[in-house]
C-alpha cells in the first residue's frame, strides 16, 4: 500500500492514543505535584504517606478488593466447572453473561430494596426465625453486593480456560487411578491457572475503585481509594490530592498486572 | 463424574442462577406494584410505567443516552477498525506489542482514573463539560474494545488474498473495500455491539465529565437512588431489561449466522482443494 494511504489509517488512531491514553495519564501525574492553590509541591505525596487516614484507606481498599475477589472466585470456580460439563453449555454461559448487560446502577439500586429493613432478605430471616438485621450501609453488604456484580466477570475467563482442556487429560488421569478430587487439584486447577489469573485481574482492579457502590450500599461509611478520588475531584475540588491518590491507584494496578502476567507465563512453561 | 456429584453440581448452579437473577426480577416485579416502596407488594398496576412515559425529563435523558451510545459507537468503530488495520500492518513484532499494550491501557484502568484524567484533560483544553465531553469520552473508551474485536479477524486473513487482489490490478482502495472490509465485517459488527453496551453501561466516566446541564440514564439513576426508592426507576429497569434482552438476542443471532456462514465457507474451501 502507498505511504500516504497508510498514514490515513494511522492518524485518527494515533491521535486517540496520544490524546486520550497518554496525555490523560501524563496530566494526572503532572497534577499530583500541585497543591490546591496551584503551586508546585511534593506535599500531596508527603500527606499521603505520612497521614494515617490515607494509609488505612489504602489498606482498607486493598482488603476489600481482596475479599471481593476471593468470594467471587470461590463461587465462580465450581459454577464454571459445572457449566463446562453441561450439554447446552453455550446457552448457560449466555445466561451468565446476560446480567452483565443490565446497568450496574440498576443492580445496585435493587439491593437497596432487597437489603432494607423490611426488604426480602429480612423477610426470609424472619421466616427462619432470625431477628431483622440492619444490613444496608455495612461493610458486609458492600462486599457481598460487589462480589455479586463481579461474579460473571470471574466465571467467563475460568469457563474459557476450562473448555480449552482436552478431555483426554481427564480420562488419562482417571485411567492412571486418580480420584475425582486428585484430578481436580492436580490437573484441572493447574491447567486453568491462566483463566483464574485473568479473572483475578478483571475483578481486583475495578474493585479497588467502586465508588458508586460504596456510596449507595456502603452509605458513605466505606471510604475506598475510588471514593477518595471522586471526593477530591468533584466535591472538595482538590485536584492535586485526587491526582496523587490516582497515581497510587495506577501504580497498584500496574503491580497487580505484573503479578498476574508473570505467573501466567510461568504456567505456560 | 459420578451421578451424585453431578446432581449436587446442578443444584449448586440453580442456586447461583437464582441469586444472580433475583435482584433483577425483584426490581421488575416491584415495577408493577401499586404501592410506592420496594417492600410490600400491593397488587398489580401499570401506574409507574405511566409515570415514566409522562416524565418528559426522563424521556429526554433516555434519548440523549441512546444518541450518545449510537454516535460514539459509530465513531469508535471507524477509528478502532482503522487502528486494528494499522496494528496488523505494523512490520516489527515489537511495535505491534507496544501498540497493543497502549491500546489496552484504557480497558484495564479503573473507571475513576479514566473519569478523573479525562476531566483534567477537558478542562485544560477548555472543552465545555456536557454533551461533547461525554461523547468524546465514550468514543475514547470504546475504541480499544473495537480494536480487540477486529484484530483477530485480520490475523486470520491470509496475505495471499491481498496479494492476489493487487496482482489482479486492484488499487489500495479497492483492496480495502472489496477484500479486507468484507472479510473482517463480523469483527466490526461485534465491536460495534460491544461499543454500544460499554456506552450504555458506563457510569463513572460520564459522572466525572458531565457538567450540570447534561445527564445520561446511569447518572440519573444514581442521583435518584441516592434520594431513596422511587418505583419509576423500577419501571425503567423493566424497560431496560427488555431492551438488553433484545440486544443479546440480536447479537446472538448475528454471531451464530457468522459461525454458520464461516463453516459453509470452510466446507467450500475443502471441496475446492
Amino acid at each position: 500500500m502507498k505511504k500516504s494511504f497508510r498514514a490515513m489509517f494511522y492518524t485518527p488512531y494515533m491521535m486517540w492514543l496520544a490524546l486520550f491514553v497518554i496525555a490523560p495519564v501524563g496530566l494526572i501525574v503532572y497534577y499530583s505535584f500541585f497543591n490546591i492553590s496551584h503551586q508546585f509541591t511534593f506535599d500531596n505525596y508527603a500527606t499521603f504517606f505520612r497521614s494515617g487516614t490515607y494509609l488505612t484507606m489504602t489498606a482498607n481498599s486493598v482488603l476489600y478488593a481482596f475479599l471481593i475477589t476471593l468470594i467471587s472466585l470461590l463461587i465462580s470456580y465450581p459454577m464454571a466447572l459445572v457449566i463446562s460439563k453441561l450439554k447446552h453449555r453455550d446457552l448457560w454461559i449466555l445466561l451468565v453473561i446476560l446480567p452483565t448487560w443490565i446497568n450496574l446502577l440498576l443492580k445496585a439500586y435493587a439491593f437497596i430494596g432487597l437489603l432494607s429493613h423490611d426488604g426480602l432478605v429480612n423477610n426470609l430471616f424472619e421466616l427462619v426465625g432470625l431477628p431483622a438485621q440492619h444490613m444496608l450501609f455495612t461493610d458486609t453488604s458492600f462486599i457481598l453486593v460487589a462480589s455479586y456484580i463481579q461474579i460473571p466477570f470471574m466465571i467467563l475467563p475460568i469457563y474459557n480456560s476450562l473448555t480449552d482442556i482436552s478431555d483426554s487429560y481427564i480420562k488419562a488421569s482417571h485411567d492412571l487411578g486418580a480420584t475425582n478430587w486428585q484430578t481436580l487439584t492436580k490437573i484441572i486447577i493447574p491447567m486453568t491457572m491462566p483463566g483464574i489469573k485473568s479473572g483475578v485481574q478483571i475483578v481486583f482492579i475495578p474493585s479497588l475503585s467502586l465508588f458508586m457502590l460504596s456510596r449507595l450500599i456502603g452509605g458513605n461509611k466505606i471510604i475506598t481509594l475510588g471514593t477518595a478520588v471522586e471526593e477530591h475531584f468533584l466535591t472538595t475540588m482538590n485536584w492535586g490530592m485526587g491526582s496523587t491518590i490516582g497515581v497510587v491507584l495506577i501504580i497498584s494496578m500496574v503491580i497487580v498486572m505484573l503479578f498476574t502476567n508473570t505467573k501466567r507465563k510461568r504456567g505456560r512453561n | 463424574m459420578s451421578n451424585r456429584s453431578s446432581k449436587l453440581g446442578k443444584i449448586y448452579i440453580v442456586i447461583i442462577f437464582l441469586l444472580l437473577y433475583m435482584p433483577i426480577l425483584y426490581l421488575i416485579i416491584y415495577s408493577f406494584s401499586k404501592g410506592t416502596t420496594m417492600t410490600n407488594f400491593r397488587g398489580f398496576s401499570l401506574t409507574h410505567y405511566g409515570e415514566l412515559f409522562h416524565d418528559k425529563r426522563m424521556l429526554a435523558i433516555f434519548l440523549d443516552t441512546v444518541l450518545i451510545a449510537l454516535l460514539s459507537s459509530v465513531f469508535s468503530t471507524i477509528i478502532g477498525t482503522l487502528g486494528a488495520l494499522g496494528i496488523s500492518n505494523a512490520k516489527r513484532e515489537r511495535s505491534r506489542q507496544t501498540l497493543l499494550s497502549l491500546n489496552n491501557i484504557l480497558l484495564v484502568s479503573p473507571d475513576v482514573i479514566m473519569g478523573a484524567s479525562f476531566l483534567i484533560f477537558f478542562t485544560s483544553l477548555k472543552v465545555p463539560l456536557g454533551f461533547w465531553s461525554v461523547l468524546l469520552s465514550h468514543i475514547a473508551f470504546e475504541i480499544p474494545i473495537v480494536v480487540l474485536m477486529v484484530l483477530p479477524r485480520l490475523d486470520e486473513m491470509s496475505p495471499s488474498l491481498i496479494n492476489a487482489a493487487t496482482d489482479l490490478g486492484a488499487t489500495s482502495g479497492q483492496v480495502l473495500s472489496r477484500v479486507v472490509l468484507p472479510f473482517i465485517q463480523p469483527g466490526i459488527i461485534a465491536g460495534f455491539f460491544m461499543a454500544i453496551t460499554y456506552s450504555l453501561d458506563d457510569f463513572a466516566v460520564t459522572f466525572f465529565v458531565t457538567g450540570n446541564g447534561f445527564t445520561t440514564l446511569s447518572v440519573e439513576i444514581y442521583s435518584r437512588a441516592r434520594q431513596g426508592i422511587s418505583l419509576e426507576i423500577n419501571a425503567l429497569a423493566g424497560i431496560m431489561f427488555v431492551f438488553s434482552l433484545i440486544l443479546v438476542i440480536v447479537y446472538y443471532f448475528i454471531e451464530n449466522h457468522n459461525l454458520v456462514s464461516r463453516r459453509k465457507k470452510d466446507k467450500l474451501g475443502v471441496a475446492n482443494q
